[in-house]
């Protein structure tokens, strides 16, 4: 376990306070772009990978945003890990300059790749007892915009407590709301639980903590003080962005590992065993992906154009029959 | 006692007003709070568009944010005509006298590009106090404890105490009205601006206003091109495009049933600005403001415990005949403030910051500039209504004829006068008669044809930017006695219009029909028109709501 009572430091707040400095690490996933105008499906309906964009999974940032709004409101250090292709560096980069990030870590080589979630969580939870602090917050999102499984997260911190090296992570889901006590070492969490009426629970738990956030998660700073710093720190992830991105682009000749906040392991850092992570580690066999047929419409549409004046008129008088009034 | 956050300084509104007052705090080392209830400082703020900087003046925008006028402001505005109009008969008259007096430099400005360039000054001089700007934080009353005031309260932060509050907040003030240091009682008290801008390239307006890149002009317009409604239009070149609004006292827009767009497209459309148009015309954006008439309304005191007034929230804009003036006053006393609560904190007595300003504001001249003694010992007699109906006849008589001929270039002068202004009645003399009078005996007729066509009025809705929340305005008597005015006056309402805030409505009650008034807050530019008008609670949109000016 982690002796909370050795990590307690001075709030950055100046108020004398004594806080943790916590240690947070938010994963995140690339996922298509579904959005319209970005996503593009062959005639049979399967989702063309070449065509549509890679961007971070929209969940994950609603869980960077519950990070970075625990780093104003108490201090620390946001991480943001992946794992996936060289490629995901990018990925990083989109949720450091949309969001906010201290440092980027990215799990990546061949023996990774076509990894299910049960071998995903067993790489990434290697990758977090890689990390050279123990976390004291994970985040992770509410499933990923293609998988849809919702697994990933709740598999790794399962994996993290088969580690012993590792402290035995609370897992609190659906999370909409969230405070951290410092001074008790304590996390306080509102869930969102579903049923016939949707009802909000409200959860203590010791930190550390793994948390994933419901999509319903909103930060929420009602202090000045705490808007301000929001305020700094984006401006500052913004230009740490900025300044990876000169590494990302493609007409230079620096390599993204050459920047000091972003770091890439494979599995062998990781001492990891090929057999156990990516395609031959994942016991899941997908029989078949069935595109979902297009509802048959029950109404029948007649196309008009507006410069066909008839056309028009047979509108007016579809239309009329509705009108109420004079 | 719950224990609040607390600033030395809190500043309540981003425009040159807050943003002075902010940054002479910071200079003096005072930890100060800036919020503004714009999504971005600027987005709410609408002007006619030129700034002054007096020569006598204590405080000049760009001697508190270096590179004002070229990071911030449109051209700069040497030359200023006045064009008296009667039908198609204009005599203009050159005001560079008056324009220059006391002048150092006067910029047109666009107010989203202005505010935002300071807030993000203002961001970096206040963050080193220890404060800093927020941005999307509407301050929605005053907080008190044991009947002091000694913070604020917002929609979407906790309350928060200060030692002392600049309440920079525009016309509307809600914090000038919950202190009980201002209302929105009378409509003589207030003038309401319609102001359409309209894109025109730089090389176009070099060349039909026969200026260079780096120079600009005004034209003001008077007379009878606008239904008889006291009140004027204005013409200002930014840098690729034109400001082109118009200016009634509202009593007179109210008592004319006039339509503010209408009065706005009959200057619009007038031959003489055939010669600038010349047939194109593309309006980026139409907006409006009421703008409080100092001479009534510049409070005299415009302080409580805590809480100084500063600019439009205290009424300090000066209107005057051709001079007006409004964003130099709200400089000078955010700089004042600022440096009273400095003074009074650094004598052990921040409860003295609100008396040193007031005397400052005086000893500065800044008062007698707002309220002039001359005015005030004219006003009585000279806008009674026997002086008027003498006034007027004398005009139309041969002898006036005769006195406007003779005294053609004694005329021009007078308009140049300080002195005269300050004397100059609010009446239908001087903003129409004496002009219409001058155009028919002494100007020339233009024969342009000007064939622009202004957008109508659900278009230039239709083109503004709204984030729309919960409405904000809610009419406390429906009748039409109490409240059809608004259906008129308010500049994105008409009669017989469906698209706009105001509509008047026949309903059918106990067999009988009645006049009334129905609401819809959603095209609301925000400009507290009904709230003099009609009778409402009005108050303002939470931070970041309601409609979001790109020009302003």
């Amino acid at each position: 376990m982690i002796d909370y009572e050795t990590l307690r430091t001075p709030c950055p707040c100046n108020t004398g306070r004594v806080v943790i400095e916590m240690r947070m690490v938010v994963l995140t996933k690339g996922v298509p772009d579904f959005r319209e105008g970005k996503v593009s499906f062959d005639e049979d309906g399967h989702l063309e990978r070449g065509k549509t964009p890679t961007v971070m999974n929209p969940n994950d940032k609603t869980a960077l945003r519950a990070a970075l709004q625990s780093k104003v409101k108490h201090g620390g250090t946001v991480s943001l890990m992946s794992m996936g292709p060289p490629g995901y560096a990018e990925i990083l980069q989109e949720g450091m300059d949309d969001v906010y990030a201290d440092d980027l870590y990215l799990l990546s080589d061949r023996e990774m790749g076509a990894a299910d979630t049960w071998a995903t969580a067993m790489t990434v939870s290697t990758g977090l007892e890689h990390l050279d602090e123990t976390p004291d917050l994970i985040f992770a999102g509410f499933k990923t915009a293609d998988g849809e499984t919702g697994h990933t997260g709740p598999q790794t911190k399962w994996c993290l407590d088969i580690n012993d090296a590792m402290p035995d992570y609370p897992l609190i889901t659906h999370v909409v709301a969230l405070d951290v006590d410092e001074e008790a070492g304590t996390v306080r969490a509102k869930r969102l639980v579903e049923g016939d009426v949707s009802e909000i629970e409200t959860i203590e738990a010791d930190l550390p903590a793994f948390i994933v956030t419901d999509p319903e998660f909103e930060a929420n700073y009602r202090r000045a003080e705490h808007r301000l710093r929001h305020k700094d720190f984006r401006d500052e992830t913004q230009q740490r962005a900025a300044e990876f991105g000169e590494y990302l682009a493609d007409d230079t000749d620096k390599e993204p590992t050459e920047y000091e906040d972003f770091h890439m392991w494979n599995h062998e850092v990781l001492n990891l065993d090929p057999d156990y992570i990516g395609l031959d580690g994942s016991p899941t066999i997908v029989a078949g992906v069935d595109p979902i047929p297009k509802a048959p419409s029950e109404r029948e549409a007649t196309m008009i154009q507006p410069d066909d004046d008839e056309g028009m008129e047979e509108v007016f008088e579809e239309l009329n029959q509705y009108a109420v009034g004079d | 006692m719950t224990e609040h956050e607390h600033y030395e300084a809190v500043v309540v509104g981003a425009g040159p007003g807050g943003a002075a007052a902010a940054a002479t705090l910071a200079q003096h080392g005072v930890e100060t709070l800036v919020l503004e209830r714009g999504a971005d400082a600027g987005s709410k703020n609408v002007s006619g568009g030129l700034i002054y900087a007096e020569e006598s003046a204590p405080y000049t925008i760009d001697q508190l944010f270096p590179g004002f006028r070229e990071g911030a402001a449109e051209r700069p505005v040497d030359e200023y005509y006045i064009h008296n109009i009667a039908g198609e008969k204009v005599e203009t008259f050159d005001l560079h006298d008056i324009h220059h007096h006391d002048t150092e430099w006067c910029d047109a400005v666009l107010r989203r590009k202005m505010d935002s360039w300071l807030a993000e000054r203002v961001h970096e001089m206040t963050r080193e106090t220890g404060g800093g700007l927020l941005t999307g934080v509407r301050a929605n009353g005053l907080l008190r404890e044991g009947g002091k005031i000694v913070g604020v309260t917002f929609d979407e932060l906790d309350p928060i105490t200060a030692d002392v509050i600049i309440a920079a907040d525009g016309v509307n003030s809600e914090l000038a009205r919950d202190a009980g240091l201002m209302d929105w009682e009378e409509p003589e008290d207030w003038f309401q601006g319609v102001k359409a801008v309209v894109d025109m390239p730089p090389e176009a307006i070099n060349e039909r206003f026969d200026v260079a890149d780096d120079e600009g002009v005004a034209h003001l317009f008077s007379g009878d091109l606008f239904e008889g409604v006291r009140g004027g239009g204005f013409l200002y070149t930014n840098e690729d495009s034109l400001s082109i609004g118009t200016v009634f006292h509202l009593d007179s827009l109210s008592v004319e049933r006039a339509e503010p767009h209408e009065l706005l497209d009959s200057l619009l459309t007038h031959p003489l600005l055939a010669q600038w148009f010349q047939g194109e015309y593309h309006e980026r954006e139409y907006a409006a403001k009421l703008v409080p008439d100092s001479k009534k309304v510049a409070h005299p005191s415009p302080h409580r415990g805590r809480l100084l007034l500063v600019g439009d929230a205290a009424g300090q804009m000066q209107a005057q005949g051709p001079i007006i003036k409004g964003m130099n006053h709200a400089v000078t006393a955010g700089g004042l403030a600022a440096e009273a609560f400095a003074e009074a904190k650094s004598r052990g007595n921040e409860e003295a910051a609100g008396t040193l300003y007031q005397q400052k504001l005086e000893s500065e001249g800044v008062m007698d500039q707002l309220r002039p003694t001359r005015y005030r010992a004219t006003r009585f007699l000279s806008e009674s209504d026997a002086v008027n109906s003498i006034g007027s006849s004398l005009l139309d008589s041969a002898v006036g004829t005769a006195g406007i001929k003779l005294f053609d270039g004694l005329l021009e002068k007078s308009f140049n006068s300080p002195f005269v202004l300050g004397m100059i009645p609010d009446t239908k003399l001087s903003y129409v008669t004496v002009p219409t009078r001058i155009a028919e005996v002494l100007g020339d007729p233009v024969y342009d044809e000007n064939d622009v066509e202004p957008p109508a009025l659900d278009d230039r809705i239709g083109d503004l930017t709204y984030d729309v929340d919960d409405p904000h305005i809610e009419v406390l008597d429906n009748s039409f006695e109490a409240s059809g005015t608004a259906v008129t006056a308010c500049p994105v309402s008409a009669k017989d219009f469906g698209g706009g805030c105001y509509r008047e409505e026949t309903v059918e009650t106990n067999g009988h029909e009645e006049k009334k008034v129905s609401l819809d807050t959603q095209p609301c530019v925000e400009c507290g028109t009904c709230a003099v008008v009609a009778d409402t609670h009005w108050e303002h949109p939470s931070g970041g709501k309601g409609v979001e000016f790109k020009q302003g």
